[in-house]
């Protein structure tokens, strides 16, 4: 270990990271991952999913504690407001993924990160989910991310993290290419 | 009959048996010569087949003559500059095989090899040969890869690959959906678009660079910079940089930049990777502008490696002032969709990959790859050449040959040798 290694901490342990690739690498099946969230309704728009469990190398695995997250409809839309709109959960998932790669990418090509800012904004046009004119998609029209970094890199280094990450990105693959979705009824 | 000497022999036992006789192996077969090591070439057409039938009539080499170089030999006609059409490469590497006077043997397809004592047993269509190492130089283009979407097109639909595609008048007036943004991709999306089909490209990652930079073929920049001397040893993921895909580059006179903004210019639609095809329709991926940003900044970084090798080596007098591009232009708002009935033919530029299925012998990994270290198979006695990245960038290009035959030709002399010994020590025993 070089001290060049040692002295950009961002809080990635790279070496375990690669350390995880080698050993999939070697054995694939263990690379397959399962991840599960449940949700209950609890009136209205508010929803409650949980996360906990989830598969991968080879067996159960748990988070350390359940998170929660509330879902609601603003009160514009005559809900009650009880948490962040699904779609804005989306974003939220857009953004931890891309940062988290940022981070990770930065800590392999030993770029010490001050501050990583990321702002989302996502257009949608709400005839489509009314219904109202079936050329319109429910879905966004587009996502812009914008990202402030204060990093010990060049403008153009910092542009590449920012490509890589998305090269690397699970949510930003999940968004951008279609995914087979099948809903099914007990 | 002395061994080696009995030019037309068809079978039985020699020393190395090299298979495919492109310029990889006739690289191979010209170290062999050069140490007197009794070897064949078996060839299942003829010389330089790929080049003769599986190739467009358009295309010509992405090198300039002058760097058509393979081991001991050059190019010696009167267009140094030039670009080599189809008919030039297979005169060039025919003249190449009868220069070297290499012990080739055409029409000659095999069928197998497997391991056998004190070597490999190579099984033809014509006799079987046993012999000590093999040498696999069947290169890396033998099978089009047609991704598993293809299976959903609607049947009325053409499809095309570029092993089987010449020229626009093999398709049907109407729109082109090219998939694909390599070389290949890209030329035929001109190409069509020129021939006046309305052509869609769909964009994955791709490596982007002008032809010409700071007056001065781009090709011969990343010579002249050692760029393309990069070992294999010294990148950091080798899996992925031999599959990067070719540049988008075109041979030709007019030596055009051709890149995506090219492409636009001409009125060639840029939508994102073809990621499904559902309802009638192409889905593509909104991943367009990040592949589009990813090659700008690797190009730029080539531009930069090539500018800092200029300042370091008293270069500049040669070179233009550096330049930079203008970043490519991603439509707003990206196609996300396509109505196929828009499409009448579909071209899969979508890479190939080698055909070793008549390999018996224990060296694929899970994915189906010659498990290798630079060429040296995980096998005694057993080699593999003309693969992009085999042992450095320039693996890929004709001129690359030469090292990496040479690199390997020492590897096996020295097994040979080992060979050798081992026998000579038992007998002595």
């Amino acid at each position: 270990m070089g001290t060049q290694q040692t002295a950009v901490d961002n809080g990635v342990d790279v070496e375990a990271l690669l350390g995880a690739r080698e050993a999939l690498t070697e054995a694939p099946e263990g690379a397959k991952f399962t991840w599960r969230a449940s949700c209950d309704w609890i009136r209205g728009t508010h929803s409650a999913t949980t996360v906990k469990g989830f598969f991968g190398l080879g067996e159960e695995q748990s988070h350390r504690t359940e998170f929660r997250f509330d879902s609601d409809h603003p009160e514009l839309f005559a809900s009650d407001d009880n948490g962040a709109t699904p779609v804005e959960i989306v974003l939220a998932g857009l953004a931890g993924c891309l940062t988290a790669g940022i981070a990770s990418v930065a800590q392999n090509r030993n770029i010490q990160l001050r501050s990583v800012k990321a702002t989302l904004e996502a257009g949608m046009d709400l005839q489509g989910i009314l219904g109202i004119d079936g050329d319109v998609r429910n879905g966004f029209d587009g996502i812009k991310v914008h990202y402030e970094i204060d990093a010990d890199a060049s403008r153009e280094d910092i542009a590449a993290l920012v490509a890589q990450s998305q090269k690397r990105s699970a949510v930003f693959d999940v968004i951008t290419n279609p995914t087979d979705v099948s809903v099914t009824v007990a | 009959v002395i061994r080696g000497f009995d030019r037309a022999r068809q079978s039985g036992a020699v020393d190395v048996v090299v298979i495919g006789a492109g310029h990889s192996g006739l690289a191979i077969s010209h170290y062999l010569g050069a140490r007197s090591v009794d070897h064949v070439v078996l060839e299942r057409g003829e010389v330089a087949n790929s080049w003769r039938r599986e190739r467009w009539d358009s295309l010509r080499l992405l090198t300039p003559n002058w760097l058509s170089t393979l081991p001991g030999y050059g190019y010696s006609g009167e267009d140094p500059h030039g670009y080599m059409s189809m008919d030039e490469v297979i005169e060039f590497i025919s003249a190449y095989a009868r220069f070297l006077d290499a012990p080739v043997r055409t029409g000659t397809t095999v069928k197998s090899v497997s391991t056998a004592a004190g070597g490999y047993r190579v099984t033809t269509d014509q006799g079987a040969w046993h012999s000590r190492a093999v040498v696999i130089a069947t290169g890396a283009c033998n099978l089009p890869v047609i991704p598993a979407v293809a299976q959903a097109l609607p049947k009325d639909i053409a499809q095309l690959t570029p092993a089987n595609y010449r020229n626009p008048g093999q398709l049907a007036p109407g729109g082109v959906l090219v998939v694909g943004a390599s070389a290949t991709g890209v030329q035929l999306a001109a190409e069509l678009q020129r021939a006046g089909h309305p052509v869609t490209i769909a964009v994955g990652e791709h490596v982007r660079m002008p032809r010409v930079y700071r007056g001065r073929d781009i090709q011969w920049c990343m010579h002249a910079a050692g760029v393309l001397d990069q070992r294999y040893d010294e990148v950091d993921d080798l899996r992925r940089a031999s599959r990067v895909p070719s540049p988008q580059l075109v041979g030709s006179r007019e030596r055009p930049f051709m890149d995506l903004n090219a492409l636009s210019s001409d009125g060639v639609r840029l939508a994102g990777r073809l990621a499904g095809i559902r309802g009638g329709k192409a889905q593509f991926s909104g991943s367009l502008g990040n592949v589009c940003a990813l090659a700008d900044l690797k190009m730029n970084r080539l531009l930069m490696a090539i500018d800092e090798w200029a300042d370091g080596h008293g270069r500049v007098a040669d070179l233009g002032p550096p330049e930079r591009f203008e970043p490519t232009r991603v439509p707003q708002p990206p196609i996300l969709g396509l109505d196929l009935r828009e499409i009448r033919t579909v071209v899969w530029a979508t890479g190939y990959r080698p055909d070793w299925s008549w390999l018996d012998t224990p060296v694929l990994d899970r994915k189906g790859w010659i498990r290798h270290d630079g060429g040296i198979a995980d096998a005694p006695g057993l080699y593999v050449t003309g693969l992009p990245f085999l042992r450095r960038r320039k693996s890929s290009f004709i001129h690359g040959a030469e090292d990496d035959a040479r690199d390997l030709g020492e590897h096996l002399f020295g097994w040979l040798g080992a060979l050798a010994r081992r026998r000579a020590a038992s007998i002595a025993v």
